[in-house]
């Protein structure tokens, strides 16, 4: 059923840092690499080497430049399914294909339910859905369901393949729905925000803001560089013939 | 929006069939028609035409067309549901209507509940197309007070434009039905204006600041995660100049209200069979800009996702 569930206790998601994000798009291919064999298999690509190429990806790295009285910053944005506690996607589905999991609140599509009528990529404001248009169906993030609750796997690995790529931790996993949790306090600590919060879809996934400008590179310069000391001995007639 | 063409002929073409079956099933039972045979039979037949070729016209939209029928099965949350199973609902009543009337010959007892039940089935259900682009929360052109009744304002205009080229071309045309043609168009053009004007006032709380959650100062795109458009360019990026769309809704005013209000109006004077051929061209005249009407009503919608672009 597209109706969603009542709200359980337990919320899955993401806390992305874009404080910390580079922007080296690591997450993006490690996403496509798991998940082109995974649960929403395959992640087409159109063309991959002609000129037109276009593709499903689940997670794309955009960047802006940020511009305030401060200065300005370039800033890093991963881009992926919020696993919205009320998902607009979900409740437009006329077939029951996307659903919200009352376990733990990832909301996923049956493919084999999907008649591609493309409605609930329209309504999604994040655009978190891309529609595959070989198999004719829409696909979209699972936080990796298939590898967070995998008994194949290390524990350590039971993580999304973009939190366990990124080089500079910048993408944190675990229960939002609970607030004793890692990224719970992550977010309180940092003052995380959610993404369109005036549209109402009160996303599970939270973004750290960039941390506020500090004036500490004015303030504590280097060291001025010293003019070289004429060497003596050899080296210092190696200078002085490269020099002439 | 992107305009694809299934979707506006199927838009197009549904309201104006059942805006026709709403209009027969009204004034049939009414008694301002006869129930003459071939009236009814290329009356109910043209409506039902139209809407079976706009549902059809509707599943080349899919990726998946022959899963359709599972479209039927999540009406308590879903308007699009709700609009595939009303609108099969609807076709009991009407060909019940149909039936009566083309092969009865009646218009009172049953066939005249019936008719009253498809104009009430034919109005839920524009209501329900109607919802399921005013309820996306992403486009704020669409999640406006404007698109519900402009989806039944236009359905009843081209319902009862249509209906009076069908009693001028038997020659039982009369005035009632002219006059509505002529007030229903007047009002569309006046709904259209209006929605226009509210959409070019639009203030708009979503942008770039709080699509990335980026606080004050502004948010500008250096550079897209990729190279090429993809689908949510393709899809919802869909850009159109300014100019192009000024001249569109100038072709959609001449060609949707303009033009049928002048071919009505010289109705009035025209004797048989020139009072046909003014109202028939008036009804062909008119859905073909409400096409473009429609066109650039996709066109001109803006989807959030645009802000993460920078577009």
């Amino acid at each position: 059923m597209t109706c969603l569930p009542s709200p359980g206790g337990k919320k899955l998601g993401l806390v992305v840092d874009l404080d910390t994000c580079v922007g080296c798009q690591a997450c993006v291919t490690a996403c496509k690499e798991w998940n082109t064999g995974g649960h929403m298999a395959p992640l087409t690509d159109i063309d991959p080497y002609g000129g037109h190429v276009d593709g499903v990806w689940f997670n794309r790295v955009h960047s802006y430049e940020h511009i305030t009285e401060m200065g300005g910053r370039t800033v890093n944005f991963p881009r992926s399914c919020l696993h919205c506690e009320t998902p607009a996607c979900v409740t437009v589905c006329p077939t029951g294909a996307s659903y919200k999991r009352a376990s733990d609140g990832i909301v996923l599509i049956d493919e084999d339910k999907c008649i591609g009528c493309k409605l609930c990529s329209w309504a999604c404001p994040y655009g978190a859905r891309e529609f595959d248009t070989d198999v004719g169906v829409m696909k979209k993030c699972t936080l990796c369901v298939d590898r967070i609750y995998n008994d194949n796997l290390a524990e350590g690995d039971r993580v999304p393949a973009c939190v366990a790529a990124c080089p500079t931790s910048a993408r944190h996993f675990g229960d939002l729905g609970d607030p004793q949790s890692a990224v719970s306090q992550l977010v309180a600590d940092r003052g995380g925000v959610d993404l369109m919060p005036e549209l109402g879809y009160r996303p599970t996934n939270k973004y750290l803001p960039p941390r506020a400008h500090t004036q500490r590179a004015a303030s504590v310069p280097a060291k001025a560089l010293e003019p070289v000391r004429a060497e003596g001995a050899f080296l210092g007639w190696v200078d002085r013939m490269l020099s002439s | 929006m992107h305009p694809a063409f299934s979707v506006v002929f199927f838009t197009t073409a549904t309201g104006a069939g059942y805006g026709l079956l709403a209009m027969l099933g009204v004034l049939g039972p009414l008694g301002l028609i006869a129930p003459d045979f071939w009236p009814g039979f290329v009356g109910i037949g043209l409506a039902l035409g139209l809407i079976a070729a706009g549902l059809l016209s509707s599943t080349r939209h899919l990726g998946r067309p022959e899963r359709a029928w599972r479209a039927f099965s999540q009406w308590r949350s879903s308007w699009l549901s709700r609009e595939g199973v009303l609108s099969v609902i609807t076709f009991i009543p009407a060909g019940l209507f149909g039936l009566g009337w083309v092969f009865l010959g009646r218009l009172d007892g049953w066939v005249a509940a019936a008719g009253v039940l498809a104009t009430f089935g034919a109005f839920v259900t524009v209501c329900m197309t109607g919802m399921i682009y005013a309820s996306l929360k992403p486009i704020a052109q669409w999640h406006s007070p404007y698109t519900l009744p402009g989806y039944l304002i236009f359905s009843a205009m081209s319902g009862c434009v249509l209906v009076n080229a069908l009693l001028q071309g038997f020659a039982v045309g009369s005035t009632v039905p002219l006059a509505a043609s002529v007030l229903l168009t007047l009002l569309g053009w006046g709904w259209k204006l209006a929605t226009w004007r509210h959409n070019d006032q639009l203030e708009i709380a979503t942008n770039a600041n709080t699509a990335t959650g980026l606080s004050g100062g502004t948010v500008r795109s250096l550079e897209w995660p990729h190279t090429e458009e993809n689908y949510l360019l393709k899809e919802m990026g869909f850009r159109i100049a300014r100019k192009h769309s000024a001249k569109l809704r100038r072709i959609t005013q001449a060609l949707a209200f303009a033009l049928p209000i002048l071919l009505l109006t010289a109705t009035f004077a025209l004797p048989w069979p020139f009072a046909a051929v003014s109202s028939g061209l008036a009804a062909i005249v008119q859905f073909t800009g409400m096409l473009v009407e429609r066109w650039l009503f996709f066109a001109e919608a803006k989807h959030t996702v645009t802000l993460y672009y920078g577009r």
